[in-house]
């Protein structure tokens, strides 16, 4: 493929993501000075038998782009036609992919906490789905540990394990139990498994004695050299490139794609993680995105708990999704959290059978409103969910001794303490099939704010098409092209979302507001239980209009300058608007009674626009 | 874009049937190509390693781990028997203290760094069985073969329990009744049992207690599956449960009948051996449970045996409606419009319209309709 010493001589890219079940294209051009999506194709991926080669699904993606705009990509062997010129070629080609199952790992470490929680969070940063954690600490007793080593298998393993020139005792132990368990790799069999050693420095040459003869061992810097620093990234890196050495290359096909590919094929959800953090460096903002599918819920997030440098974090829900794990989601948050959501009644029993006849055929979509209000209630269940795990792992390094001064003592940050600070947080974007593909837009607004629970002040947007992964891998080569694509055609801006945070113990006004909208000023109360929504759409241009807006929340409730304090600022619209909502932060729908839940979850719908009419709303 | 429906499930009064049967690790083949096999019958068989047990020598002896080869009675791939001292170390000359091995099996390794001795149990054996009565087709050598057989073949939606088989025994009158406990007989044992629309739970216990290999029924309930198993399944991959008997649901959850080309090919083989397995799993490489009516010409098998057609969707086409608000309806296509619909929940889908039994007519998207496939 053509080089480029300046990224800005790149003018046409074709960008794909291979899923486990369809391969997405996309086509950017830079046109009148700024890069946009020209079209996307798509096509079922071609990984399994009988076609078993990925390119044939990347082929047939790509000429549906070419039928879409007419563009010629491929020429008549079938290859990417490089450097562009006109309406022929392309500069460049990516690609991202999870097929296949993306990549499977299992991390160990010596103290679950510490070190074997450092080594997940690479993991699952570089896109791993992480299938297993291993700990000296993890309640297993040692041959229990060893069986489940043998019965995994992973792609690859991460060790890690002890700070620089500290015990190596127990390290060692880990990679004892590694070599009994003698682990295979996952795809093929005429390869070592690759396992990356990132643990204690003075272990090494032990480790390397213990398992170097049965492995595909790999050594990188230690990821937690002190305790209370992480080094992530060479172990990451590592990572990516077992990925594309080992996993990679024995799937069917990918050779040829690799060869293709201006950059490497990254795993799909670490790309995802990268557009956001871009972002995140970018506009110097803290967001959220999650992507919810049928099997798994992945969220990353980029928090700054110092004000200054961003950490990012992934998790991965590995069995809260809407089809395959829908039955999971309504066990683990029970039958009343998930009803509480829904303004009429259903029978349990009914319901039950429902949810598993959903699980035994994933593919079905609601057909009824009463089903669509049941599957969004189930989605926004599943989103709590996996946020609650989110924030239980992005959090400060554990096993930090605290150095503390007098004027820590009014707001201390225990060690452990999640990072997931809501009233900081600056937008939350969400994407997945039930939120991006909601019939109304203010439904997938709706979901994002009762499953997330936003404090302050936070902006709201889906991403339209799923174009993430690409962008993320496109950051790699083209990152202006990459954001302008990003912001303008990714995302749907739907507007944002004002919450003031606290309780409150009986009715009245929680906060007072001025909008100055395009068409005219609008000022008022907002009481508690109340939820308002204000229209400021999208400029030509497809990026959100702004107001200038002033709140003054009540003594006891914080918009995001501390409680009672007004805050005056610039608010985005987008294809929902400014919403208010007085519900309190923390905010428990539970606690309501039966009358005044069903009253309220009404007075919401109708306010926000989200249901149509219909037989639902009368047969309550 | 590309055919906008589920694949049905299968339903077939004669098709060829072909099993991998395949060692999880690598060992002997038992059978050669053209060897005929009943269900029981070993295809092949191999050693598992055996479990490792670590037992940390040098604390218990109270020694560094750099001196544990000084302490050592056994060496690395010597056999040990458990309760057999491994290491001693003496005090003084005269206290002797001694390390004894917690299994049976070998040393598989000494570690002077950690003071770790980890011991090897001795393997065990895994078979693995045909499965179906059938020929054998094909060998893998070290790994296993493939069983066919031509055959009458019902697919299900979902299952518990695994592999086996029995004599097939159509109990309910139609396939519309309730298979309840009053079905369940003593000289039901070691048979496969097939009912209409719905087994309740205490039929399910009842039959397990009189010795039922299998039952194969319309619908069951999830509050009854959660009652029975003791716990509630998150996600479908099941197979592995020993609960005494295996089920195999063709429709789905709930009261609903069974399709009556089910029912009537299970009553065409009562009294036949069937084989079923009620393995089940949703995800990539989806596995639906099966009840496989082996035919008795099995041995007259060849590679141009019958081949199924797979179609799409077509005006007249059978079909059966798999979600609310016309869940578990059977019917035919009568209409394809090719446009994108506005349904009522407002998504814009592809739809069809189905004409049901009863001759009332609806549009459903095409999502929610399977092929009744044949």
């Amino acid at each position: 493929m053509a080089k480029f010493e300046n990224p800005e001589d790149i003018k046409v890219i074709v960008a794909t993501d291979c899923g486990s079940t369809t391969t997405k294209a996309i086509l950017i051009e830079y046109i009148n000075g700024e890069y946009r999506l020209i079209s996307r194709g798509e096509a079922p991926t071609t990984v399994e038998a009988p076609f078993e080669d990925v390119t044939m699904g990347v082929l047939n993606a790509v000429g549906e782009l070419e039928e879409l705009t007419g563009r010629k990509i491929l020429d008549d062997k079938g290859k990417f036609i490089t450097p562009s010129r006109e309406n022929i070629g392309t500069d460049i080609y990516i690609s991202t992919s999870s097929a296949g199952g993306g990549l499977q790992m299992m991390v160990a470490g010596v103290v679950r906490s510490m070190t074997a929680e450092s080594a997940e969070r690479a993991a699952l940063g570089a896109g791993a789905i992480v299938m297993d954690v291993i700990a000296s600490n993890d309640k297993r007793l040692p041959h229990q540990q060893i069986e489940r080593i043998r019965h995994l298998r992973p792609d690859m393993i991460l060790l890690s394990g002890g700070i620089d020139g500290g015990t190596t005792t127990h390290v060692v132990e880990i990679a004892e139990l590694v070599s009994a368990a003698d682990p295979k790799p996952r795809l093929g069999s005429g390869y070592k498994l690759p396992i990356i050693y990132a643990g204690n420095k003075d272990a090494m040459v032990a480790v390397k004695n213990t398992l170097a003869d049965k492995v595909d061992l790999k050594t990188v810097p230690n990821l937690r050299p002190v305790l209370e620093r992480e080094n992530l990234g060479p172990a990451r890196e590592e990572i990516h490139e077992l990925f594309m050495e080992h996993v990679m290359a024995q799937a069917p096909g990918y050779r040829k794609l690799m060869s293709w590919t201006d950059a490497p094929i990254m795993p799909t959800p670490g790309a995802v993680g990268l557009i956001i953090q871009t972002i995140a460096d970018q506009y110097n903002i803290e967001a959220v995105g999650v992507d919810i599918g049928g099997a798994t819920t992945d969220i990353f997030s980029v928090f700054r708990p110092d004000g200054t440098t961003p950490i990012f974090n992934r998790t991965v829900s590995a069995n809260l999704g809407m089809s395959y794990s829908i039955s999971n989601v309504f066990a683990e948050a029970t039958v009343p959290m998930v009803m509480r959501w829904v303004p009429f009644h259903m029978n349990e029993r009914d319901l039950r059978n429902r949810v598993k006849n959903k699980m035994i055929r994933p593919t079905t979509i609601p057909q009824s409103l009463e089903e669509l209000i049941f599957e969004q209630a189930v989605a926004k269940e599943a989103l709590r969910l996996a946020f609650i795990q989110h924030k239980n792992f992005a959090t400060v390094l554990k096993g930090i001794q605290q150095q503390r001064t007098i004027a820590d003592a009014f707001e201390q940050s225990a060690s452990g303490e999640t990072i997931v600070n809501m009233m900081s947080l600056n937008m939350l974007i969400g994407s997945g099939g039930v939120l991006s593909h909601a019939p109304r837009r203010q439904q997938s607004a709706q979901m994002l704010i009762d499953a997330f629970q936003p404090e302050g002040v936070t902006r709201l947007s889906v991403d339209s098409i799923f174009m993430m992964p690409q962008l993320g891998v496109l950051t790699e080569v083209q990152p202006k092209a990459a954001t302008e694509v990003f912001e303008k055609d990714c995302l749907i801006h739907l507007g944002t979302c004002i919450a003031p945070a606290g309780t409150f113990k009986k009715p009245g006004p929680i906060m007072k507001y001025t909008i100055e909208l395009p068409e005219g000023t609008v000022s008022g109360t907002l009481n508690t239980l109340e939820m308002k929504l204000f229209k400021l759409g999208l400029a030509e241009n497809g990026l959100p209009l702004t107001a200038r807006a002033t709140f003054e929340p009540e003594r006891g409730f914080d918009v995001g300058s501390g409680k009672g304090s007004k805050v005056t600022m610039e608010v985005h619209g987008g294809v929902v608007g400014i919403i208010l909502d007085g519900r309190g932060r923390p905010f428990e729908l539970s606690s309501l009674s039966e009358t005044d839940r069903v009253s309220y979850l009404m007075q919401w719908i109708k306010e926000l626009n989200i249901y149509p009419e219909g037989d639902w709303s009368k047969a309550r | 874009m590309g055919h906008a429906y589920t694949p049905g499930l299968k339903v077939t009064e004669r098709m060829l049937i072909k099993k991998n049967r395949i060692l999880p690790l690598k060992g002997d083949v038992q059978v050669k190509v053209g060897d005929m096999v009943k269900p029981d019958d070993v295809v092949a068989r191999t050693l598992l390693p055996g479990n490792v047990l670590p037992l940390n020598v040098a604390n218990k002896l109270g020694v560094p781990p750099e001196d544990i080869d000084m302490v050592m009675l056994k060496k690395v791939g010597d056999p040990i028997k458990e309760g057999e001292p491994i290491a001693l170390s003496k005090t003084l000359f005269i206290f002797k203290n001694y390390c004894h091995a917690t299994l049976t099996g070998k040393i598989e390794s000494i570690s002077n760094i950690t003071g770790q001795v980890l011991q090897r149990g001795e393997p065990s054996p895994v078979e693995v069985k045909a499965y179906l009565d059938g020929k054998v087709t094909d060998v893998f050598p070290n790994e296993g073969v493939v069983v066919t057989c031509l055959a009458s073949f019902v697919q299900g939606i979902f299952g518990i329990g695994g592999e086996t088989y029995g004599k097939l025994k159509v109990v309910t009158r139609d396939n519309t009744m309730v298979l309840d406990e009053s079905f369940i007989k003593p000289e039901l044992k070691g048979q496969i049992i097939v009912g209409g629309s719905l087994v309740t739970a205490a039929a399910l216990k009842k039959a397990i207690a009189v010795g039922i290999k299998g039952i194969v029924v319309g619908g069951f309930d999830d509050k009854d599956l959660r009652d029975f198993l003791g716990y509630d399944i998150g996600v479908a991959i099941t197979g592995a449960e020993n609960i005494g008997t295996t089920l195999v649901v063709t429709e789905g959850f709930g009261q609903i009948n069974m399709a009556y080309k089910t029912f009537e090919l299970l009553k065409r083989h009562e009294g036949e051996m069937a084989c079923m397995n009620g393995a089940t799993q949703i995800r990539a490489g989806v596995i639906r449970p099966e009840v496989v009516i082996p035919s008795a010409d099995s041995s007259a098998i060849s590679e141009k045996a019958v081949e199924s057609r797979i179609q799409g969707l077509e005006i007249g086409s059978p079909v059966r409606v798999i979600r609310h608000p016309y869940f578990g309806s059977l019917g035919k296509v009568s209409a394809l419009p090719a446009q994108l619909q506005v349904l009522e929940s407002e998504s814009k889908a592809r739809i069809l319209e189905v004409e049901f039994e009863n001759g009332k007519r609806a549009m459903v998207p095409r999502a929610n309709v399977e092929m009744i496939e044949s």
